[in-house]
């Protein structure tokens, strides 16, 4: 092992082989600049949802470098290079440092009591004038445990309003969803060292090894060690999965449900099927037996545009598996159908029986590093604790814990959700929205009609974060936010591995955490409980963290058995950690299913077509014993298909060196450099019979909105074109939108349609024109080519490379040096 | 013509008028935009069970024309217009065109509850198949209408 190399050119770094069942070898990665540590910090990673631990060097109060931990789970000492690089964006110089706010148009600096205070005002005037429907919360995924709790309680209980959600629900709702669906409850069954032990991998619209770049180094491990895992790979992009897949199989998007029903069916034809598990731990085997008879390959390769006999392949390798592990991601849960498709492949676990042994299981993946705890705190559509709002007794606990009037609590309808959020602030009844850690401007579909709803007069926006944003530019207030590093807090990743993450810095200037900001609300606000007492009686970060342990006992995502020092002491648990697991729990279901039962579930469940809601009454006669309910789906033919005026599929998606709308990797050199601007994918054969070719600039409209940008020849499907979403305007002349180069966010051609299941967007599924506005000049897109974008031809572009300043330490054991 | 045939025949109408209704709503209310698509996802259904419906007339020698007779269409769209037009006393536009469609899908799941009864009275199991394949769907509307009026209602009858 090369003890220096080049992360942002070989981003996964050298190998460390091993076989199936032993411990995954350590290897220590680090970023330092400069000379001397004066201390170690204990952190994890907020660049991604894989939650790998780290140290942050502090040297004379600034971060100077970070150091992945040996001793952690997650990552045994790895780091991805968004991890390596990312955290020099703390020290960005147009950091928020001041308070704004908006004074004759412009955003003015200002003070925490003026600008609290004009929060503050117009806070109680809504709640008088127009009651708690008028206020809403969008929040992040980017935040901590403790601020996620401390929004819920705020939120629901203090406020009284129904509207509060996550941009995880652009990104992990379906994940939640699905688990819901199928098991009733929320909470990932597998663990991470699944990856260990399976012999077969399945990946479904996962692109492993550029959204969660050390798991994908643990698979590649496990690739160059004896008895590797058999790989299929479902995408319609070339990506460095499929590269290495056994079957690769890239259909239409949007036809994923099909493609799922097809390998289903021929799991019952040919009877790979573990009846006894099916008959002990589900209920509706009949069903979807039934559902999927006529879902033959044959008829899914129409579909899906992939050959039959490929399909058959992909179904052979997961019926004979003997531990099959299966992860899901963006490619289902953004695209049409997602929860439908996503609970398919839950049902795939379930008829083969893998499910709670080493190996077997199902990761219905996360993108966000904290998405998992706006989930179990209820800071996105659910109640905290995985508390079911149709559940009367659930409520109760809830008002009885917070000490409040159960009808304080909103429980009359599920919580609203963001997309839905956003339509009542278009239409007015919501006028004021706080949107904490999140840039909608250029991450919601249909951007053109998402500025013009938070430009427009009737509506107050608080934008709370760390740089001028397209969205913050656009609010009425802004609120300069403290981040990773600068605060303390607990987060969970999505195999439920609780971290902490340390204050190792003071934040700039003014700025603060966003714990600090939301209790200086509830305290402006006044907001009591039934005794008069102040609602929210916790004062910082620790008090937050037993105040959610309070809340958490007893539920699937029970944190009671955790504490600051144990999380210091001995890196990242899973939960439920309580006092029957006091060393956390590595998969849950190893003894059946658990949480299904009509008095603890999480959900009575949905329609998987409608969105309609199962009954209480329903949900009671279909399961009554609690088991895993295998629930069939129809297939439905995309709701935008390609027409004589937009031939072309257009999908979306990230790339290795970018994170969300690149607030923080846009300004770190190493990454921004390694992929500086937007670009648009094709097909070889595509490109060829339109006679176009790298590097020429050409524009991409939809029914909404339109992009301009280089075109890079690849080996994607044809008739489909592939966007990257992270790119926006903050650092072009239009800064919140279109200048004179015309559009840059792909989310300017991305429709406003949603999963009436999970509620989250279809990022996946336009149909575009593609026009020719210049010819090359020998200048190839801006896309890397370590990645899904590489060209096809590979002397199309030079190879994306870091040069001296991506240089990072990879050692095979674990450093002498004590962790702190 | 019998009295089940009867039966077969208003349920031909109201699922074509059901499926006519959706896409209608669908078209008003495009900004509206999980209801919008759900609305044209299920109005398949409707289509669908009119075609089934169709078929298993058509067997016992009852022709029911795939395209209504343009007096009964009239009919049957001024009686829609009216269904969904809001009403100056009634509550606003969506909630309305919600209430509308649950009532007419409410109607047709009646009226295959019927045809199910007199099918199993009648041992005739070609009918029933018919309503066992169709009926849920039906069901499915109701529940979906419902839903959408619980979890839209409180915003848009309170906050104004
Ligand atoms: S980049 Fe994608 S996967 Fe990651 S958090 Fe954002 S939406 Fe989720």
């Amino acid at each position: 092992m090369r003890e220096r190399i080049d992360r942002i050119a070989e981003p996964w770094g050298d190998r460390t082989p091993y076989r199936p069942g032993q411990p995954w070898p350590v290897r220590r990665d680090a970023h330092l600049t400069g000379d001397g540590v004066d201390r170690w910090v204990p952190a994890a990673s907020l660049l991604h949802s894989n939650g790998d631990a780290m140290d942050v060097a502090v040297r004379d109060g600034r971060i100077v470098g970070v150091r992945g931990r040996a001793d952690d789970r997650v990552n045994r000492g790895r780091l991805g290079p968004k991890d390596l690089f990312g955290w020099q964006a703390n020290h960005a110089r147009d950091r928020l440092t001041v308070p704004l706010v908006r004074r004759g148009g412009e955003l003015e600096e200002s003070d925490w009591d003026t600008a609290m205070g004009l929060v503050v005002d117009r806070s109680k005037h809504l709640l008088e004038e127009h009651g708690p429907g008028a206020i809403g919360f969008y929040t992040s995924g980017q935040l901590f445990l403790e601020e996620y709790y401390t929004l819920a309680v705020t939120a629901r209980a203090g406020i009284g309003t129904n509207h509060l959600d996550g941009n995880t629900r652009l990104c992990t709702a379906t994940a939640a969803e699905a688990l819901k669906e199928t098991f009733g409850c929320d909470g990932q069954p597998a663990s991470y060292t699944d990856v260990d032990h399976c012999d077969t991998l399945a990946l479904f619209g996962h692109n492993m090894a550029e959204t969660q770049p050390v798991l994908w180094m643990r698979v590649l491990d496990r690739l160059a060690g004896p008895e590797p895992p058999r790989l299929l790979c479902v995408d319609p992009r070339p990506t460095p999965a499929a590269a290495r897949s056994e079957v690769h199989l890239a259909p239409r998007t949007g036809t994923n449900v099909a493609l799922l029903n097809a390998l289903l069916h021929e799991l019952v034809r040919t009877d790979r099927i573990d009846h006894a598990y099916v008959r002990a731990h589900t209920v509706g085997y009949q069903e979807l037996a039934a559902g999927v008879a006529k879902c033959t390959p044959q008829w899914a390769a129409r579909i899906c545009d992939v050959p039959a006999r490929e399909i058959q392949r992909a179904a052979e390798l997961l019926g004979e598996a003997r531990k099959l592990l299966s992860t899901v991601l963006q490619g289902v849960y953004q695209s049409h159908q997602a929860t439908a498709a996503a609970v398919q492949v839950n049902n795939l676990q379930l008829l083969r029986g893998m499910l709670g042994r080493p190996g077997c299981g199902v990761l219905q993946m996360n993108g966000q590093p904290t998405a998992e705890n706006t989930r179990e705190c209820g800071a996105d559509g659910d109640l905290p604790g995985f508390r079911n709002w149709e559940n009367a007794a659930h409520v109760a606990e809830l008002a009885k814990l917070w000490n409040v009037e159960e009808e304080r609590i909103p429980h009359y309808g599920a919580p609203t959700p963001a997309m839905q959020i956003f339509r009542y602030a278009e239409q007015g009844s919501i006028k004021l929205l706080w949107i904490s850690g999140t840039n909608p401007a250029v991450s919601l579909p249909e951007l053109a009609r998402i500025r013009e709803l938070l430009r427009s007069e009737g509506l107050f926006t608080v934008v709370q974060d760390l740089y001028p944003t397209e969205t913050a530019l656009l609010a009425d207030v802004v609120l300069p936010a403290a981040t990773w590093g600068e605060k303390t807090g607990t987060f969970t990743n999505a195999d439920r591995t609780v971290h902490l993450c340390e204050q190792a810095v003071q934040p700039p200037g003014q700025a603060r955490p966003d714990l600090d900001i939301l209790l200086d609300y509830a305290r402006r606000m006044d907001f009591r409980d039934r005794d008069g007492a102040p609602l929210i009686g916790w004062h910082d970060a620790p008090g937050a963290f037993e105040a959610w342990q309070r809340c958490s006992a007893g539920r699937p995502c029970d944190y009671t058995g955790l504490s600051y020092e144990l999380l210091r002491e001995r890196g990242g648990i899973q939960w439920p950690c309580d006092a029957e697991h006091p060393d956390g729990t590595e998969r849950l279901y190893s003894d059946g299913i658990s949480w299904a039962a009509p008095d603890t579930c999480e959900t009575y469940g949905r329609d998987l077509v409608t969105g309609a809601a199962v009954s209480e009454t329903e949900y009671r006669a279909l399961n009554p014993g609690g088991r895993a309910v295998l629930k069939a789906a129809e297939y439905l033919p995309p709701h935008e298909d390609v027409s004589a005026e937009h031939p072309l599929q257009l999908t979306t998606g990230r790339t290795l060196y970018h994170f969300h709308t690149r607030t923080k990797t846009g300004r770190t050199p190493q990454l921004d450099a390694a992929a500086p601007g937007m670009w648009v994918e094709i097909g070889a054969g595509e490109a060829r019979s339109r006679g176009l070719g790298e590097g020429d600039l050409v524009e991409v409209a939809t029914a909404r909105g339109a992009v301009r940008a280089r075109l890079r020849v690849t080996a994607i499907r044809d008739g489909l074109l592939f966007l990257p979403f992270h790119y926006g305007y903050w650092d072009t002349p239009g800064r919140t939108g279109p200048g004179p180069d015309g559009g840059r966010a792909a989310n300017e051609t991305t429709v406003t349609d949603w999963d009436p299941v999970s509620k989250q967007p279809l990022y996946k599924t336009a149909a575009a024109r593609l026009t020719r506005i210049a010819p090359a000049d020998g200048t190839p897109a801006p896309a890397p080519t370590t990645t899904a974008s590489a060209p096809a031809d590979p002397a199309a572009a030079p190879p994306t490379t870091g040069g001296p300043d991506a240089l990072a330490d990879q050692r095979p054991d674990p450093a002498p040096e004590a962790t702190p | 013509m019998n009295p089940v045939e009867t039966v077969l025949r208003t349920l031909h109408d109201d699922e074509l008028a059901l499926h006519d209704d959706l896409l209608a709503a669908a078209e008003d209310h495009r900004a509206e935009h999980e209801f919008h698509h759900v609305a044209t996802d299920t109005a398949r259904w409707s289509a669908e069970h009119a075609r089934l419906i169709a078929a298993a007339a058509a067997d016992r020698g009852l022709h029911l024309p795939a395209d209504r007779d343009p007096a009964a269409l009239t009919r049957l769209r001024r009686k829609a217009a009216e269904d969904l037009a809001p009403r100056p006393d009634g509550p606003p536009g969506l909630l309305a065109a919600l209430t509308a469609l649950h009532l007419a899908a409410s109607r047709n799941s009646l009226h295959w509850e019927m045809l199910a009864q007199a099918a199993q009275a009648g041992r005739d199991g070609e009918l029933l198949d018919l309503a066992s394949r169709c009926h849920p769907q039906t069901l499915r509307q109701m529940r979906w209408t419902n839903t959408l009026i619980k979890t839209l209602a409180p915003q848009l009858l309170t906050a104004s």
